[in-house]
């Protein structure tokens, strides 16, 4: 186990050098100027523009540019962003935590959703509940979340007048008004993602627990005469649940990206939007710190998924 | 209109047989802007009006929240290295210049106590000189004074190179006395007729010494009032996060009385600009909202029943389309569009002449732009109320057609004409945005009728309005016949505007395309009249000047102007602002206050 993990672990780093490079190809390749706006500007000199290329080595060859970029990186310095001359790793911490509670929300409440309904939609096939429920997560799935969320804000927050669509970080209000503030402003982003993500786990949920409910032990079970409810619970949602959870595992990554489209659209400061903006404001050392957070997320995420894996399952053995 | 008429009106204004307004009012007509009208009335001795304010509270504070949307979030707060107007925007709610643009071009003293002029003794009769009179009793948030040091210090600061401040232009080319702790002098190299330019309005932002005396130069950026800054505004910084949140709270100190009269200021970011309009003018969300891009049938639709409305500020922003006045198909020393070359079509004047006639403007406004963009003659444009009545354009394919057959264009069995073998076939460029490509197809419309065949181009604005010199689709690299986008007036005097017609600005492989004359279009009348008003010190005289060279431009059809693009804001119905097309919208944040 422990040679398995370090030999994974070694695999993650020529991965992340990877990706870094072909980032980083890009971002180079790719039109665009970080002080772009300088230039249409007529009150500013083009010295400036240049003075500024020329301090933050943008002029440099990009192989150049790119080893810098890594041994500062190696060193624990993520660079700091040419927009807000502030450091990267402060401005993503800054994001961070909007991003982990909407993502961490929304995937136990798609959690809580696909569950149950995926169980009991396995237990009875074809009946209505089972026709119902697969309507609706094809529906859930198959609408994009930018779709809902324009849908939400147009119904609850325009023409109901229900709910604010702007995301505040700091909302001037304590005890239970915060909380109750809070709750308001989540709620949309929350749902849109969280149906999302319910929508297709529910699927998951449904087809492992139906590969299950048909094999032999299940029939023993039955016919030792357990009650239903613990035949369900033991024999077959535990063991259902294998294959569920390395999937919930392997879907972080897609949550994240997900969440990008959706922060843009409540004007959540998480690290979705962070990019979004980095990106339009070619802001290099931002981008790159950003797509590398996402990238190990990915990596971490694969291996998490693999160890679970053999930790749900004892017959998998790890060499 | 030559200096004499220009003398003899502003004798009636004198004699006030004509209104200062409707004077300002003729001058705009005239393609100059109101600023520059402004200040010919004062160097004549007709004072600068001082507007009187509309601001009606009668106590500091107790106006609540406001919250304000920037759709593109502030991620920066130290004015002299604000890359965008949303980083001034966010500095301009802590600091303050000496002085600002009001929307008729006034200078408004802020933390100066008056407005330099020569019967004060503020501006040299050489026009070597400027001296600054500060208020008094002005304090930093933190309670230091303001004092003439910290004038000095902004220009030190920013004049050095190794700070690589974007406000430096407004700074190198002078040198600042101290007088008295509140006085100060700037001195010009040579006689400078648009004297308010350092330390005023967007670039004139003030950094107080004592939080920066320590960060000069290459260590600016490590500065923590950066990220926390402390000025003279009427709020108080509370707190940032780039690119998403500004708070700021009232100042219980700020040096005008009754003033602010928000107890917190919050100004979020991000988001896209429909939203933003929806959460002022629909929902009521939110107070005020900066930047509306956005049609207008939107923003009608959304001020039916709503709790807002979008306020329309004039400025100086033209949509125009540049015709080459080179060859941008001969490669000349490894350059096409080189100053060597002449257009095979567009230098004969019938050719040019014919295309502003085939640009119906009237349409592009009432079914592309609607009230954010409004037709208009002139290359130089201001509020609806001052354009020119005199100066029209025509939008007429009959006689386009006519001025080509004249010229020798005959119409071929394809039904576009040629004239010595040469076809006009032109290539019309311009960036990726939904008004422009329908922009692009009303004029190429128009130009089949009149036998021009247009071939209709779209460049990603990120690669159009780059400055990659490797990239051959940029606008200063202009390698087609015609292109179009919109030119900003970031000053509001317009020599800096007006330099774009200048042979020396041409934009050339040698400069790396950075010259600002992108059209190529060279005239020595024109090179001699900008000459000669940049050391013209009598208003009156530089103004002539400048109209005339306004004039030599859009006579010869060097370039087509569209649409007239003022700004456009969303505004809560109850908030009371005060905007300038001159100045940042903050410009006069002490002033805006909430009706009940």
């Amino acid at each position: 186990m422990g040679n398995y993990l370090l030999r994974r672990l070694l695999i993650v780093i020529p991965s992340l050098l990877g990706i870094s490079v072909v980032i980083f190809a890009i971002l180079a390749l790719a039109p665009g100027d970080p002080f772009e706006e300088l230039a249409t500007n007529p009150n500013v000199p083009a010295e400036v523009r240049a003075n500024l290329r020329a301090k933050f080595g943008l002029d440099d060859p990009v192989p150049i540019r790119y080893l810098r970029w890594l041994t500062a990186m190696l060193q624990g310095d993520w660079g700091f962003s040419f927009a807000s001359r502030i450091d990267v790793d402060d401005l993503i911490l800054q994001r961070l935590p909007s991003t982990l509670f909407i993502i961490g929300t929304a995937q136990i409440i798609g959690l809580l959703i696909a569950l149950p309904v995926g169980v009991y939609s396995a237990t009875r096939p074809y009946s209505i509940f089972d026709q119902i429920a697969n309507l609706l997560t094809f529906i859930g799935f198959s609408l994009p979340t930018f779709f809902t969320g324009l849908l939400f804000i147009l119904v609850f927050s325009i023409y109901l007048d229900w709910l604010p669509f702007v995301y505040r970080t700091d909302i001037a209000a304590t005890g239970w008004q915060w909380y109750w503030e809070h709750f308001k402003q989540s709620v949309m982003p929350i749902a849109v993602l969280g149906l999302f993500q319910g929508a297709s786990m529910t699927r998951y949920v449904r087809s492992a627990v139906l590969d299950m409910i048909r094999l032999d032990h299940v029939t023993t079970a039955r016919s030792k005469g357990l009650a239903e409810r613990v035949v369900i619970i033991k024999h077959v949602v535990r063991n259902a649940m294998i294959p569920v959870v390395t999937l919930v595992a392997l879907q972080m990554p897609t949550v994240f990206g997900g969440a990008i489209v959706t922060e843009q659209i409540f004007r959540i400061p998480g690290i979705g939007s962070l990019l979004i903006t980095a990106i339009l404001a070619n802001d290099t050392p931002v981008i790159m710190a950003v797509t590398f957070v996402f990238a190990i997320l990915v990596l971490v995420f694969n291996l998490i998924a693999d160890l679970l894996y053999g930790w749900l399952d004892p017959r998998i053995s790890y060499r | 209109m030559d200096e004499k008429a220009l003398r003899g009106l502003i004798g009636k204004v004198k004699a006030g047989k004509l209104s200062r307004r409707g004077f300002i009012h003729r001058m705009v007509a005239l393609g100059l802007t109101a600023p520059l009208a402004t200040q010919m009335l004062a160097y004549s001795g007709v004072a600068m009006a001082q507007p009187k304010s509309m601001y009606k509270p009668t106590k500091r504070g107790g106006g609540g929240a406001l919250k304000v949307l920037w759709w593109q979030g502030a991620t920066l707060l130290n004015p002299h290295f604000a890359v965008g107007t949303k980083d001034q925007e966010g500095s301009r709610i802590f600091y303050e210049p000496l002085a600002g643009w009001d929307s008729d071009g006034n200078l408004i003293p802020i933390l100066a106590a008056e407005v330099p002029s020569l019967e004060n003794g503020g501006l040299a009769k050489d026009g070597m000189s400027v001296t600054w009179k500060l208020k008094q009793g002005v304090t930093w948030h933190d309670g230091k004074p303001f004092t003439a040091d910290d004038c000095l210090f902004n220009w030190e600061f920013s004049r050095d190179p190794a700070t690589a401040a974007v406000t430096i232009g407004s700074y190198k080319d002078v040198e600042v006395q101290k007088i008295d702790s509140h006085t100060v002098k700037v001195i010009f190299k040579k006689p400078t007729p648009f004297w308010a330019d350092t330390f005023v309005g967007t670039a004139g932002m003030l950094i107080p010494k004592h939080l920066y005396a320590d960060f000069m130069g290459a260590k600016s950026r490590e500065a923590p009032t950066n990220l926390k800054p402390v000025g003279t505004g009427p709020y108080k910084f509370v707190d940032f996060k780039p690119g998403d949140m500004v708070k700021g709270e009232l100042n219980p100190n700020y040096h005008e009385a009754n003033r602010p009269f928000f107890d917190t200021i919050e100004m979020k970011g991000g988001g896209d600009a429909v939203s933003a309009a929806r959460a002022v003018i629909q929902t009521g969300e939110y107070d005020y909202a900066w930047n509306m891009q956005v049609e207008d049938e939107i923003l009608k639709r959304l001020e039916q029943g709503g709790k807002g409305k979008a306020i329309i500020t004039a400025g100086g922003n033209i949509e125009h389309m540049q015709l080459n006045s080179t060859d941008p198909n001969t490669e000349v020393d490894g350059e096409r569009s080189s100053l060597k070359t002449k257009h095979p079509l567009l230098s004969d004047p019938a050719v040019r002449k014919a295309m502003g006639l085939l640009v119906d403007r009237k349409s592009v406004e009432d079914h592309i732009y609607g009230r954010t963009g409004v037709a208009t003659a002139n290359f130089l444009n201001n509020p609806e109320r001052f354009r020119s009545k005199t100066m029209k354009y025509e939008f007429n394919i009959d006689k386009a057609n006519q001025i080509l057959e004249e010229g020798g264009w005959k119409k071929g069995a394809d039904g576009i004409r040629a004239k010595d073998g040469k076809k006009l076939k032109m290539v019309y460029q311009t960036s990726v945005n939904a008004p422009r490509q329908k922009n692009q197809a009303i004029v190429k419309q128009a130009c089949q009728k009149a036998g021009i065949d247009l071939e209709l181009k779209s460049v990603t604005a990120s690669v159009f309005f780059s400055s990659d010199v490797a990239n051959p689709d940029t606008y200063t690299k202009f390698y087609c016949d015609i292109q179009m986008y919109t030119t900003t007036m970031t000053q509001p005097d317009p020599e800096r505007f007006m330099n774009q017609f200048c042979s020396w600005e041409a934009s050339t492989k040698e400069n790396k395309w950075q010259g600002r004359n992108i059209t190529r279009w060279q005239n020595a009348e024109y090179d001699k009249a900008f000459r000669d008003s940049e050391g013209e010190l009598d208003p009156v005289k530089r103004a002539a000047l400048f109209i005339k060279m306004n004039e030599l431009v859009c006579s010869d059809n060097a370039v087509i102007p569209v649409v007239y693009r003022p700004r456009v804001a969303a505004v809560s119905d109850k908030l009371r602002v005060v905007l300038s097309g001159w100045d940042n919208d903050f410009w006069n944040l002490k002033d805006w206050y909430r009706e009940a």
